[in-house]
């Protein structure tokens, strides 16, 4: 009975409230789970994980704060530097080719052709599947012995060589494969909704002044699908920090170090190398990279809000 | 929004086989073909025999068809002392699954109701942080979650499992249902509160019917998203609780004894199947689900 009469003097005219407290309690109750996820969780682990970050945890979390020793020996590390060399060659390659590949496929589906729902599924399956099962099948077609090198070789052409996946030289291209395969068919997707979008009368006024259709898309329809791409950015770039199962199932970061991540930089030394401390480190860099890229997205998100 | 008013976008049909008809035509299919040629090898390795495999390549199909590498990968296939098979990580996923899924959406939905329907003061407050949560890297909050979980006697279990793929989910998940809540007519709810009905009497008696698609919605994302998780089961489960994809990952990569690449890729397609089946058989509404997750998240 209180919780009704509390809520309908929410609902009224919002004048002689009861206590500030009790008002919607139930509401309040019910939305339990998601205040301890985000200040719990979200909030708190996340802030526990900087402080311990400075302290020189090994086994177990200690509080004995050494400054920014764990970040020297971090950055000192020839380890994470390969794995900051390895994300930023896949994010930079996965990044434009995502963007192309999806932006591309999203154009062709939307010429008003037949089969396109067919031509969708079969782009966008491969995002139901997980990583390690794309890392293994990937692992499998770029076998040297059995796969594409041993086909082409089996042509005739006996110095062929492609084998990504044991060649430290090119090792992170050979997941840049799988990564793609695995994820363009999303950006696709959301490219696709966003050329849905486009008012037609913008077609026919580009006809009308005798603009090609390659042009047109360039010229006219990219630059209104500006906020479609930075949202896909945001999305690919946030999975490119992520990215670790796929590395984990194609390759467990070999041959070597060659195709180490900073993901499992931080799974390494947290849960195997008991060195905690590197891996706090590691993944407060993790977050910091993250940080960077949203906060001209949330700028531009709040200032988009504000004009219109 | 209506095509039949607007009429056809392109230019006027002319020939089927305009240039321009078989550039877009050959281009899809080509690229078609990048996209299927895994599902297809994975389908003909894991019919062959090994001297077959041997003799041949990835992509020939095969001569002899055998469902010997499927028994195997299923029962008999080997992840450190085990010899049962891919069939524990199965069920392990299964009961790591339904849990997982009722869980957090009965959490989600309830939450998408309170903060559309109930708001209270701070309640977007909260609301912001958790969908900022979504984008911090899952690897700065896995070690405290460690200790949590300890804490509550739940590391290493199921349902300290359970417990994490409900957090992780929730802000995608709330983020659905606010958004389909808060389209629902204000007057709906309104009647409602005038016929004295109550919080949980609305939540159950008339959004939760409505809600029906995006609940659907829901489940697909989660079933996926669950089966196909690996970080969290290799971290908060103990080995004999290891979900599918970890179990799968620990055969194909084992380092002893001889590669078996058929029954490999019989473990890899058995893994892939069940979101396979799910996308499939959704079609439309995964798509759904994906651009609610991914255009506002």
């Amino acid at each position: 009975m209180s919780v009704v009469d509390q809520g309908l003097a929410n609902a009224g005219t919002g004048k002689g409230k009861p206590n500030r407290l009790t008002r919607n309690l139930m509401s309040k109750i019910a939305a339990l789970p998601m205040i301890m996820t985000a200040m719990v969780v979200f909030v708190g682990c996340t802030i526990w994980t900087i402080v311990y970050s400075f302290t020189s945890s090994r086994l177990l979390p200690k509080e004995n704060f050494v400054g920014l020793d764990q970040y020297e020996r971090l950055w000192g590390s020839s380890r994470w530097l390969i794995s900051i060399q390895n994300l930023v060659w896949y994010g930079v390659c996965s990044l434009i080719l995502t963007l192309v590949i999806g932006f591309t496929l999203a154009a062709l589906l939307d010429r008003k052709i037949r089969f396109e729902n067919a031509f969708r599924s079969i782009f966008l399956f491969p995002f139901a599947l997980s990583f390690i099962v794309t890392g293994l099948v990937w692992q499998w077609i770029l076998n040297p012995d059995y796969g594409v090198q041993g086909v082409v070789r089996g042509w005739g052409w006996e110095s062929f060589s492609f084998d990504p996946l044991y060649n430290p030289d090119i090792v992170i291209f050979g997941i840049l494969i799988a990564g793609i395969w695995q994820g363009s068919g999303l950006i696709m997707c959301i490219m696709l909704a966003g050329l849905r979008g486009i008012d037609e009368d913008i077609w026919k006024a580009a006809r009308v002044d005798g603009i090609g259709t390659v042009k047109t898309y360039l010229v006219i329809i990219i630059p209104m699908m500006r906020p479609v791409f930075i949202t896909s950015l945001v999305l690919i770039a946030a999975g490119i920090i992520k990215l670790y199962d796929l590395v984990v199932a194609q390759t467990s970061g070999g041959p070597g170090l060659a195709s180490q991540v900073p993901a499992m930089y931080v799974y390494d030394y947290m849960f195997k190398a008991q060195n905690l401390g590197q891996g706090f480190a590691a993944s407060t860099m993790m977050l910091l990279s993250v940080v960077i890229i949203l906060i001209p997205y949330i700028y531009l998100q709040i200032r988009g809000n504000k004009n219109g | 929004m209506d095509n039949a008013m607007t009429g056809p976008r392109g230019p006027k049909p002319k020939r089927r086989f305009s240039r321009n008809n078989i550039f877009i035509y050959g281009t899809l299919i080509v690229v078609s073909m990048y996209y299927l040629l895994p599902l297809y090898v994975m389908v003909v390795t894991s019919l062959k025999g090994m001297p077959e495999i041997r003799m041949g390549n990835v992509f020939s199909p095969p001569v002899e068809i055998t469902f010997e590498p499927w028994v195997k990968a299923w029962a008999e296939a080997c992840t450190g002392i085990n010899c049962d098979g891919l069939s524990r990580g199965f069920w392990n996923s299964v009961r790591i699954l339904i849990p997982s899924v009722t869980l957090s959406i009965a959490v989600a939905s309830i939450n998408g109701y309170a903060l559309s329907n109930w708001k209270f003061k701070g309640s977007e407050v909260f609301f912001n942080i958790l969908i900022l949560g979504a984008f911090i890297p899952y690897q700065i909050m896995l070690y405290p979650i460690v200790i949590l979980l300890r804490e509550m006697g739940l590391y290493g279990g199921l349902w300290g499992l359970v417990l994490v793929h409900t957090v992780f989910g929730m802000p995608i998940l709330t983020l659905l249902f606010r958004n389909y809540f808060a389209s629902i007519p204000d007057e709906l709810f309104k009647a409602a509160r005038v016929d004295g009905a109550g919080f949980w009497r609305i939540y159950f008696q008339i959004m939760m019917p409505m809600a029906l698609p995006i609940f659907v919605v829901a489940i697909i994302l989660q079933v996926t998203g669950i089966w196909n998780d690996f970080l969290f089961g290799v971290i908060y489960t103990k080995p004999d609780l290891y979900p599918m994809t970890v179990q799968l990952n620990n055969i194909v990569n084992s380092v002893q004894g001889v590669k078996e690449y058929n029954v490999n890729m019989a473990a890899t397609l058995l893994t892939g199947l069940v979101p396979l089946i799910i996308y499939f058989a959704s079609g439309k509404l995964f798509v759904r689900g994906i651009a609610a997750g991914a255009v506002k998240g």
